[in-house]
C-alpha cells in the first residue's frame, strides 16, 4: 500500500517537473525579445556568449563580485548539490557506473557543504535585515524543504542506515513501471517525500531560476546590434511610420 | 522621515562611505512625487488623458501583454531567488535609506502583482509568496517608487541572473502611462519633441539663431570661421546631438568640441532641424511604438539631407538607444556608408582623429584642471564603443588623457561597469525630484571628494547631458561649483589648435596628438 503510494506520487512528481518545466522553457524560448539588451561591456560573439555564461553557471561569476558571504554558501550548497546528486545515479543503475562508484566518498563529503551551505544562507535570510525585508515565507520554506532533504538523507548515512538496497530495487522498479517493496523507515518515507515536493513545485517556483538563467537577454544576448539587425516577430508586424519629413515651417 | 531639503552631509572621505549600506528606513521616500501628466501630454503619445475607469482591469491586462511580448520581462519576473546581493546596489537605497529603493524590492512591487494574477502559487497561495491584489494603493506605489529609479542596471551587473530592475521600471511606467498615470516630465518632453524636433520645443529659426551666435564665438575665440551648419542637404556627416548642447553650460562647450574636430578633420556635417534630438524619453517610459517614432525621425532627416554618416553627441540615453536600439528601430540604414559604424559616437570619431595624427593637441590648456571621468551609467552598462569590449570606458578616458595632462581615475568600484549613476537619469531630472537627486548623488559625490582628498582632483567630466545637468544642479550641495562638471570634448576644445589658429602663447607650441595611448 505504502509503496504503491510512493510509486504514484514519484510518477506524479516526475510528469509535473518535466512537462512543467519543458512548458515553461518552451514558453521562455517563444517569447520574444524585443531589443537588444546586454548589459555591457557584453562579448560581442556567440562564442563570447558561451564563454560569460560559463563562468556565471559554473562559478557565479557576477555573484562573487557582488557578494562573497551569499556566494560561498550559494557555492557550497549548489556544489554539494551537484555531487549529492551525481552519487544518488547508484540509485537508479545497474551495475553502478565506475565514475559514480568513484565520486561516493566525495558525494558524502559533499553533503556537508550543502548543508553548511544552507543553514548559512536560511541565517542570513534571518539576520541581515534587508535580506528578511525581502523574504516572503515561500523564501524560507524552500530552504527548510532542503534543509529536511539533506538532514534526512545525512540521517540514513550516519545515524540510523535504510536497507538501501531494497530502496534501489523500487527505484528500478519504478524505472520498469513495477512496484516493488519500500522499506517503511520513517526517514527514507520523509526523505522521499520532500523530494517528491520539490519535483512537484519545481516548475511554478522560484527553482526556475537554474533554466531562466539561460534566457535572460541582459547575459545571453550578443553585443551586435550596429552590425546585425534585430527585429522581433510582433515588432516586424507594426504598421509602417510615414516616410519623409512635413514641409518646413511650425508643425 | 528627514526634511525634505536635508542634504547627505559627508563628513570623510572614506571611499567606503559611498558604500556605506544605510539602516534601513521604512517609507521614508514614500511621500516622493513627481507630477503627473495632464490630458495633452498624454494624448500625443496614445495613452489616455487621466486615469482610466477600468484601470485595474486595463493594468493587469497590459502586465500579461509585455510578459507575452518580451522575453527579459517574463524571465526576470520568474527567476528572482531574493538572494540579496543586488540589495546594497542601487545608489538611490544608498542615499536615501528606504528599502523600497532596494532593487529586488522595488521589483518585488510589480512581481507581486504578477504572481496574484499570473502565477499557480499566487492565484491558490498568495500568504505563501507575497502575491498581492492590485489596488489603487498599489498603482499609487507603482507611481512613487518607479519614478526612483533611474535604470542604470547597476543592479543588474550584481545579478547573478541577470535581472534588470531597468526593464521592470519601463514595464511598470508603460503600464501606469497605458492606463492614464503618465509622467509630466518624460511625456511633456515627448510630446514637444513629436511637434518641434526637440526635447526643448526649440523651433527652427531659433536653433539657427542660437548656431550662427555660436559660430560667431568661436570665429571670435580662433579667428577662424568654424562652422556649425543647419539642414545643409549633401554633407557627410549628420550630427545627432541632445537639445542640451544648444543652451545649456557645460554641455555647449561640449558642442563647440564637435564643432572643432569636424573642421579639424575636414568633414562636412550638418545638425537637422527635424532631428534636433539625440535624447529619446521613450526609452524611460518603456514605450516601444514611441521610441520607434523618436528614432523614425532620425532615419527620415538622415534620408532627406543625403548624409552618408550618422555621429551622436555626447549623450548617455541617447547612446544607449543609438548603439542598441537605433538599427532595430528604424534600421536598416542601407542608404548609409557602410564603412563606418551605424550610427557612431562622437567619441569613436575623435578618437580615431587622434590617432591619425588629424588634431593638433596642446594639453597644458587644460592644466588647470585636474580631472576625473565619470562613466555615464548607460554608455557603461548599455552600449559600447570601438571594436573592443569595454570601448565605452577606453576611448573616453584615452581622449581626456590625450588633451589633458593631469587625470586620475575614481575607485574601481565606482567607475566603469560599476558606475554609479549621477542620480538624475531614467526620466528624474526634473525639480520635483530634487530631493531624490541630492540623495542619489551621495555615491557620486562621495567617489568624487576621496580623489578631491587624494589627488588633488578639481574637475569631473561626462559624457551625458542629464549627467551634466544633474551634477551642474548637485554638486554645490556636496562642497563643488557648478562649473566642476565639464563635457569631455569641452576639454578637447580647449586643446584643440586648428590650422591658422591665432594663438596667444606661441612658446607653448602645438604638438599632434601621441597615439601611445591606444
Amino acid at each position: 500500500m505504502l509503496s504503491t503510494l510512493y510509486a504514484v506520487l514519484f510518477y506524479v512528481a516526475t510528469i509535473f517537473m518535466i512537462v512543467g518545466t519543458a512548458m515553461k522553457v518552451l514558453k521562455y524560448a517563444r517569447t520574444p525579445a524585443p531589443l537588444k539588451i546586454p548589459v555591457s561591456p557584453a562579448p560581442r560573439t556567440k562564442k563570447g556568449v558561451w564563454f560569460r555564461m560559463f563562468k556565471e553557471v559554473a562559478f557565479f561569476q557576477s555573484l562573487f563580485k557582488s557578494n562573497k558571504w551569499i556566494w560561498i554558501f550559494a557555492v557550497l550548497f549548489h556544489a554539494g548539490m551537484l555531487l549529492v546528486v551525481l552519487r544518488h545515479i547508484r540509485y537508479f543503475t545497474q551495475p553502478v557506473w565506475g565514475w559514480v562508484e568513484l565520486i561516493q566518498p566525495i558525494g558524502v563529503y559533499a553533503s556537508f557543504a550543502m548543508l553548511i551551505g544552507l543553514l548559512g544562507l536560511l541565517i542570513r535570510r534571518i539576520v541581515v535585515p534587508r535580506i528578511r525585508y525581502i523574504s516572503d515565507p515561500s523564501d524560507y520554506l524552500m530552504l527548510i524543504l532542503f534543509l529536511g532533504i539533506v538532514i534526512t538523507g545525512m540521517g540514513m548515512k550516519f545515524v540510523m542506515p535504510v536497507d538501501i538496497l531494497a530502496v534501489k530495487q523500487f527505484f528500478l522498479g519504478l524505472m520498469r513501471f513495477q512496484i516493488n517493496e519500500l522499506p517503511a523507515s520513517p526517514a527514507i518515507l520523509t526523505h522521499l517525500g520532500l523530494v517528491a515536493v520539490l519535483m512537484i513545485i519545481f516548475p511554478i517556483s522560484k527553482l526556475m531560476h537554474a533554466p531562466g538563467v539561460f534566457f535572460a537577454p541582459s547575459r545571453t544576448q550578443v553585443d551586435n546590434a550596429r552590425e546585425f539587425r534585430h527585429l522581433s516577430a510582433w515588432a516586424n508586424q507594426l504598421p509602417p511610420l510615414p516616410e519623409g519629413i512635413p514641409e518646413e515651417g511650425d508643425v | 522621515m528627514a526634511p525634505k531639503d536635508e542634504v547627505p552631509v559627508i563628513t570623510s572621505n572614506s571611499i567606503d562611505d559611498a558604500f556605506k549600506i544605510p539602516k534601513l528606513e521604512c517609507g521614508a521616500m514614500a511621500d516622493s512625487n513627481t507630477f503627473a501628466a495632464a490630458p495633452e501630454h498624454n494624448e500625443p503619445l496614445g495613452f489616455p488623458g487621466e486615469l482610466i475607469d477600468n484601470w485595474q482591469e486595463v493594468a493587469i491586462a497590459k502586465m500579461g501583454e509585455l510578459a507575452e511580448k518580451n522575453r527579459a520581462f517574463q524571465v526576470y519576473l520568474d527567476a528572482c531567488v531574493k538572494c540579496g546581493a543586488c540589495t546594497d546596489k542601487c545608489h538611490y537605497f544608498l542615499g536615501t535609506s528606504d528599502p523600497k529603493n532596494m532593487p529586488v524590492a522595488r521589483q518585488d512591487l510589480l512581481r507581486s502583482v504578477y504572481r496574484r494574477y499570473y502565477t499557480f502559487a499566487g492565484k491558490y497561495f498568495p500568504w505563501l509568496v507575497g502575491a498581492r491584489d492590485l489596488t489603487r494603493e498599489v498603482l499609487d506605489e507603482w507611481y512613487t517608487y518607479y519614478h526612483q529609479c533611474s535604470q542604470c542596471r547597476r543592479c543588474s551587473v550584481s545579478c547573478p541572473y541577470g535581472i534588470d530592475t531597468a526593464e521592470i521600471s519601463m514595464a511598470a511606467r508603460e503600464i501606469l502611462d497605458t492606463v492614464g498615470m503618465g509622467q509630466k516630465y518624460c511625456n511633456e518632453i515627448i510630446t514637444k519633441l513629436k511637434k518641434t524636433g526637440n526635447n526643448l520645443g526649440l523651433n527652427p529659426k531659433a536653433l539657427r539663431a542660437t548656431l550662427e551666435d555660436l559660430e560667431e564665438d568661436l570665429e571670435d575665440e580662433t579667428g577662424i570661421p568654424v562652422r556649425l551648419p543647419l539642414d545643409e542637404k549633401g554633407a557627410d556627416i549628420l550630427l545627432i546631438t541632445p537639445s542640451a548642447d544648444f543652451f545649456a553650460e557645460p554641455h555647449i562647450d561640449g558642442l563647440l568640441g564637435y564643432a572643432k574636430v569636424f573642421h579639424a578633420a575636414g568633414v562636412s556635417w550638418t545638425i537637422s532641424s527635424y532631428a534636433s534630438e539625440a535624447a529619446n524619453f521613450g526609452m524611460f517610459i518603456g514605450s516601444y511604438e514611441n521610441m520607434r517614432e523618436v528614432s523614425w525621425r532620425i532615419r527620415q532627416a538622415a534620408k532627406d539631407l543625403g548624409v552618408k554618416r550618422i555621429v551622436f553627441g555626447e549623450c548617455g540615453h541617447a547612446w544607449r538607444v543609438g548603439y542598441s536600439f537605433l538599427n532595430t528601430l528604424a534600421g536598416p540604414f542601407d542608404f548609409l556608408d557602410q564603412n563606418y559604424p551605424i550610427p557612431q559616437h562622437i567619441m569613436e570619431f575623435t578618437s580615431d582623429a587622434i590617432d591619425d595624427g588629424i588634431l593638433k593637441i596642446d594639453k597644458s590648456k587644460n592644466d588647470e584642471f585636474v580631472m576625473t571621468y565619470h562613466d555615464s551609467c548607460n554608455v557603461a552598462r548599455g552600449s559600447a564603443m570601438g571594436r573592443k569590449e569595454g570601448g565605452q570606458f577606453d576611448l573616453p578616458r584615452k581622449v581626456l588623457q590625450s588633451v589633458c595632462n593631469n587625470y586620475h581615475d575614481m575607485d574601481r568600484d565606482t567607475i566603469r561597469e560599476n558606475t554609479f549613476c549621477c542620480g538624475g537619469g531614467g526620466g528624474l531630472l526634473t525639480d520635483d525630484l530634487m530631493d531624490l537627486r541630492i540623495k542619489g548623488a551621495k555615491p557620486r559625490m562621495t567617489a568624487l571628494q576621496q580623489v578631491t582628498a587624494d589627488h588633488g582632483v578639481t574637475h569631473m567630466a561626462a559624457i551625458c547631458a542629464i549627467c551634466k545637468t544633474q551634477f551642474s544642479k548637485v554638486m554645490p550641495k556636496y562642497g563643488y561649483e557648478m562649473d566642476n562638471i565639464m563635457s569631455v570634448h569641452q576639454l578637447v576644445a580647449n586643446a584643440v589648435v586648428l590650422d591658422g589658429q591665432e594663438t596667444d602663447d606661441d612658446d607653448a607650441a602645438p604638438q599632434a596628438a601621441a597615439t601611445e595611448e591606444t
